[in-house]
């Protein structure tokens, strides 16, 4: 299993080896002046380098291989098998370098392995429920470490008074307490490392995660004020030095999330500006939060509670400012650096151990140190939680302090500080450094094994992961507002009004200095929600390449291949944990004959899901900005047409709540039509929900705030931009001309047709009454219309016109017919014509054709041609499945790949 | 000290209603003698006999609260026995609060005030106020399963009641437009258009939810009670309904 990381390990040891030679031969032999060499090796030029890309790699591979068993790793967690296999190599530079090396550095510890994780973790943390659980935080961090490292060195010094340590260990009880102050802090690395797989409730993973981090601050203190007493000798320390110790831990904590906030100012303020260099985004926030932590450790501060504060407080600026792209790039590479950062840490961890050289062995010690470690973490838990009950809204009960007590992990940065421990000063060092590397491996192998047996154990409340829903979303923002207002009905400032008044300042000043304006407007929780689903929606929607419906047991003959790939895919399990958009899509089972349905999901396939390839006119491969590419215009597309969708389905399934005063039952009757009962009157409906509806506004937003920011950018672009209302505007330019030619039989394109109840609607009762392709394309209605209706259209053109006349504000409503033509339509459709529309349902080939160049999209064409022999027959119910399909999925593909 | 409270019938009639267990009607007991130990002069309006319901919140609401509240109350109303919807304007924080006018209302609310089903009233006494204030007590995780469900579900309607203004039992899509126009309204950069989709995805999210595959002709009218636990389902509101101090023994909060 480890032999794909063990060859590469051999290479830089070979390296190493057959590069000492050339070196200590080419100083002798150096005389002769070295011709031009063909090949020469230079190892000790990349050595460096080498070496640590190659170890990054070596960890990246034994994560691979790891993980290649998901059996082993749901019984081990990572880090356990990464120290394992630490120990492995570990042995092996051993016996074959006869001497230990690439250990873990505390240099290279603290300055380049520990940043990335405490950066993933700051900026990642969930604020709202840190801030809620912010009071038992600080007591576990402050107290609870400063009470384990007390207790810990005088229980340890008592146990050394008592005999039951060798003699050898030479510490005094200063040694013991600095030992203490290293050995008692709860480690971050590691307690993410086995929490993130355990998945306990969000409430205890953040109250020990959280104490983790911020308890930091406590452990440098701790541990500066203990070694500076150690170096000044016992006898020396007088008491203001204690009340300077004191002191040193506000300014260091406190110091260290100064530094942290100026530092996440800054960066908020900087990413305001990067409108015009977007590629550096993410460079930025990784610059400056690294400054951040760089400043702190230089003043002393607290590092990690500075660049926790710095991630936590720029997050929300940055995220509003940033793009969305430089998001997706700052995620990533955030937790790429960590998890890297992670892996490494475990794996020198267990190469360190291997150094005999460095610890020296005293059972007392090390027994005693286990032992007092878990009895006192234990002890401090219970005492404080029992304090903290009496506070706390939720009490954290009997299991949860057991979790607690068994989660206090310790990990790189103890060994980091004992190994940074002064040999001279500090004689039992050597002790110290075994006993550290003992309680490491063992709280992270032994509990970081048996935690996740225990918790299940104890059936401690797991985190159930649902995602965040939009009446959730709503609802507790309504809770906020609620508790808010009765605090201050009751005159009480506790936690809620105090949130509020953050908000409102953060509304008020804060957010306004530190983003955009165009984010800050429409910057909202519920609306970034709203988005984010319609998002993952859209998203999930193309994946699946618009087949949602096989997805929902529609038995459709003609998407076997794609169904497949789609069961597969991870957003199918999106979908099917329930969101909207399918809702209405299961509508469809209850289609009356294969032709209509095919036409039906043809329609709504074409004009649903499918994005539109445009021509592009700007080929920008510049470095310095990454153009709008197509990528973005596609999701922003499919975003819209899916909201659309998503819309659409909602009102034709529910609109009967906005009428309940007037029709109640508009829905009910449009559907008896479709059983051939032809009633005029039923679709009267309609109109009204053409007016009441502006929904499609809503989509618009974020468009106009876009443009507003992109104001700048090209006008080809922009052109592109409005691929939704080109439906639109190609409609009106079509009316125009059947204005012209004035008759019916050469009446341009069926998209002219005002809704008139099509097979195509009928069967699709969501796509009924909008203003939607799907309407525009059905083709039938050209047969129906009577002559004298062209007249009555036309006035409704000009007043779509007059609509349209105000270009791009209101781009949307565009799509919307008026009302009144289809109500005068409705009302004088003849009886006879309406009562049989599938006899005169034809696609006209010429006819679709033309409409279909017309939509400036070259790249349909062949998919017309595909069409046309599709409409062409009538009577055929089953159309030939496998080529549509598959044109289908061509189709889709290169949209999806443009 | 006149006995008011501590009848046998008032308390087995207690016990009936309220189904109290034996823990609760010692508390209930315990209470409603520290009740009496209070001066009369400052509960003016709790000389009846207290109506069993009313012990509700005198289970959990200690005396030292209901005197902070009434002192509160009287504040709030200029030394008035009861208080109008207008003496809350004189509540300065309120003011930025973008759903206050609901709030406000729910504190009015017949149903709220467990008065009637529908409706509002005019002006409500120290008791409504008190009966308003219980909602907002930490769920007693010690009562046992079906007492938290119950006190779950009493937190619920409040807010249920807070979004069906019409109290027809529904949350109609008007009805969550009308809210969601208003939690946007802080920003007046965010159109009604989009307050509106917003609402428009949370009630289909909320169908999707609680019907399931919905018929084409199906219409979905609204949340009911019933969907609306079901969208509540899985999340705890522990600590998203409550106000601390009404946990606490004693709270200096007046001014």
């Amino acid at each position: 299993m480890l032999g794909a990381a063990m060859l590469l390990f051999w290479l830089p040891l070979v390296g190493a080896g057959a590069t000492d030679k050339p070196t200590q031969e080419s100083v002798p032999l150096g005389e002769p002046p070295p011709g031009l060499a063909l090949f020469r090796w230079q190892w000790h030029e990349v050595e460096a380098p080498y070496l640590v890309a190659l170890w990054i790699l070596v960890a990246s591979l034994a994560k691979i291989v790891f993980h290649l068993s998901r059996k082993v790793t749901s019984l081990v967690p990572e880090s356990c098998l990464l120290i394992l296999l630490g120990l492995v190599l570990g042995g092996i530079v051993l016996a074959v370098a006869k001497k230990a090396e690439y250990q873990l550095e505390p240099g290279t510890f603290f300055l380049f392995l520990l940043p990335p994780i405490v950066l993933d973790s700051g900026y990642f943390m969930p604020s709202r429920l840190f801030f809620d659980n912010l009071g038992a935080i600080l007591t576990y961090a402050v107290v609870g470490t400063l009470w384990n490292a007390f207790t810990t060195g005088v229980a340890l010094w008592g146990l050394q008074q008592a005999g039951l340590v060798a003699p050898r260990v030479q510490a005094g009880l200063l040694d013991f307490l600095l030992f203490g102050s290293l050995i008692s802090a709860v480690d971050p690395v590691a307690v993410l490392a086995v929490f993130e797989e355990v998945h306990v409730n969000e409430t205890l993973f953040i109250i020990v995660f959280g104490e983790s981090l911020l308890n930091d601050a406590v452990t440098v203190v701790l541990y500066k004020v203990c070694n500076s007493f150690v170096e000044m000798g016992s006898a020396n320390v007088q008491a203001t030095d204690y009340l300077k110790g004191i002191a040193s831990l506000f300014v260091v904590s406190l110091g260290g999330a100064a530094v942290g906030l100026v530092f996440a100012f800054l960066l908020a303020l900087t990413t305001r500006f990067t409108k015009r260099v977007r590629i550096i985004e993410p460079l930025l926030v990784f610059l400056l939060a690294y400054a951040a932590y760089l400043t702190a450790e230089m003043a002393s501060l607290s590092a990690i509670l500075a660049v926790t504060m710095c991630g936590l407080g720029c997050k929300k600026y940055v995220e509003a400012n940033i793009s969305h792209k430089s998001r997706t790039a700052v995620k990533y590479t955030m937790k790429t650096l960590a998890s890297c950062a992670e892996t490494v840490i475990f794996m020198l961890l267990g190469i360190s151990a291997v150094d005999s050289s460095k610890w020296a062995w005293d059972s007392g010690l090390v027994l005693g140190t286990l032992f007092f470690i878990l009895f006192f973490r234990a002890l401090g838990v219970v005492l404080q939680t029992w304090v903290l009950n009496q506070f706390r809204l939720v009490p954290l009960d009997k299991i949860d302090q057991v979790v607690m007590s068994y989660g206090g992990l310790r990990g790189a940065v103890a060994f980091a500080l004992v190994i940074l421990l002064d040999r001279t000063k500090v004689p039992a060092k050597d002790y110290f450094v075994a006993t550290t590397i003992v309680v490491v491996f063992f709280t992270v192998i032994v509990q970081g094994l048996t935690i996740k047996p225990l918790v299940k154990w104890l059936r401690v409340k797991r985190s159930d992961h649902h995602k965040p829903t939009l009446n959730q979303e709503l609802h507790e923002h309504t809770f906020d507002h609620i508790l808010a207002a009765v605090e201050d009905v009751v005159g009480h400032h506790g936690y809620h009004y105090w949130r509020d008044r953050w908000e409102q300042f953060d509304k008020k000043y804060l957010s306004q200095l530190l983003m955009r304006r165009s984010a800050y407007r429409i910057r909202d929780q519920i609306w970034d929600v709203y988005y984010r689903l319609n998002i993952r929606d859209a998203i999930s929607f193309v994946d699946q390449g618009g087949h949602v419906l096989s997805s929902t047991g529609l038995t459709l003959p003609s998407m076997p291949s794609r169904n497949s790939v789609a069961e597969t895919s991870v957003t199918n399990l999106l979908r099917e944990s329930g969101s909207g958009a399918c809702l209405d899509l299961q509508v469809i089972d209850t289609v009356r004959s294969g032709r209509d349905r095919e036409d039906a999901v043809m329609h709504h396939l074409l004009c649903g899901g499918l994005y539109k390839p445009r021509r592009r006119y700007k080929a920008s491969c510049g470095r310095h900005f990454i153009s709008e590419d197509a990528q973005e215009r596609q999701d922003k597309e499919v975003f819209q047409q899916n909201m659309k969708r998503r819309l659409e389905s909602f009102k034709s399934t529910k609109h009967n709540i906005c009428f309940t005063k007037s029709k109640p039952r508009p829905r009910k009757t449009g559907h008896k039509k479709k059983d051939g009962v032809a009633n005029p009157e039923a679709t009267n409906g309609k109109p009204p929900r053409d007016l009441g509806f502006q929904d499609t506004g809503a989509v618009i937003l974020t468009v106009e705030s876009e443009e507003e920011e992109e104001s700048d950018s090209s006008e080809t672009e922009k052109e592109d931009d409005e691929g939704i209302i080109f439906v639109a505007r190609a409609t009106s330019e079509v009316l125009q001309e059947g204005k012209v030619s004035g008759s019916l039989e050469v009446c341009p394109s069926p998209r002219i047709i005002p809704p008139s109840p099509t097979c195509a609607e009928k069967e699709l009762p969501w796509k009924s009454g909008q203003g939607d392709l799907a309407v525009y394309v059905s083709s039938e209605t050209t047969k129906i219309v009577p002559v004298d209706m062209q007249t009555g259209w036309n006035q409704s053109i000009s007043s779509l016109e007059s609509l349209a006349s105000p270009p791009c504000t209101q781009p949307p409503t565009l799509t919307r017919l008026p009302p009144h033509p289809l109500g005068m339509e409705e009302t004088q459709v003849p009886l006879d014509m309406s009562s049989d529309p599938r006899s005169s349902f034809a696609f006209p080939p010429s006819l679709a054709k033309a409409g279909r160049s017309r939509s400036e999209s070259s790249a349909d064409i062949p998919q017309q041609q595909e069409l046309q022999p599709l409409m062409g027959h009538k009577d055929h119910t089953h159309l030939s499945p496998g080529t549509a399909n598959s044109h289908w999925c061509i189709q889709f593909n290169r949209g999806g790949r443009l | 000290m006149s006995v008011r409270v501590v009848n046998d019938t008032a308390v087995l009639e207690a016990q009936a209603a309220l189904q109290l267990d034996f823990r609760g009607l010692l508390r209930f007991l315990y209470l409603s003698f520290l009740y009496c130990q209070m001066d009369v002069a400052t509960v003016p309006s709790l000389e009846v006999l207290p109506s069993p319901q009313n012990h509700i919140e005198l289970n959990v609401v200690s005396s030292d609260q209901i005197e902070q509240l009434h002192r509160r109350f009287k504040q709030l109303s200029g030394d008035q026995p009861t208080i109008r919807k207008e003496n809350f304007n004189n509540v300065p924080d309120l003011e930025l609060n973008p759903i206050r006018s609901k709030i406000v209302r729910a504190f009015f609310d017949n149903r709220n005030l467990r008065k009637g089903p529908s409706g509002l009233a005019d002006e409500i006494n120290f008791e409504d106020f008190l009966t308003i204030m219980s909602y907002f007590r930490p769920i007693d995780t010690t009562l046992g399963e079906e007492q938290v469900e119950l006190s779950r579900k009493e937190k619920l309607k409040f807010l249920f009641h807070m979004y069906d203004s019409d109290s027809d039992g529904r949350i109609t899509l008007e009805e969550y437009r009308n809210v969601v126009e208003e939690l946007l309204s802080g920003n007046p950069h965010i159109e009604k258009e989009s307050a509106r989709s917003i609402a428009d995805g949370a009630m289909m999210e909320a169908a999707s939810v609680c019907v399931g595959q919905m018929e084409p002709d199906q219409v979905y009218e609204g949340i009911t009670f019933e969907d609306f636990l079901k969208i509540w389902q899985g999340i705890d509101i522990e600590t998203k309904m409550h106000i601390r101090f009404l946990n606490m023994e004693t709270i200096a909060l007046c001014h």
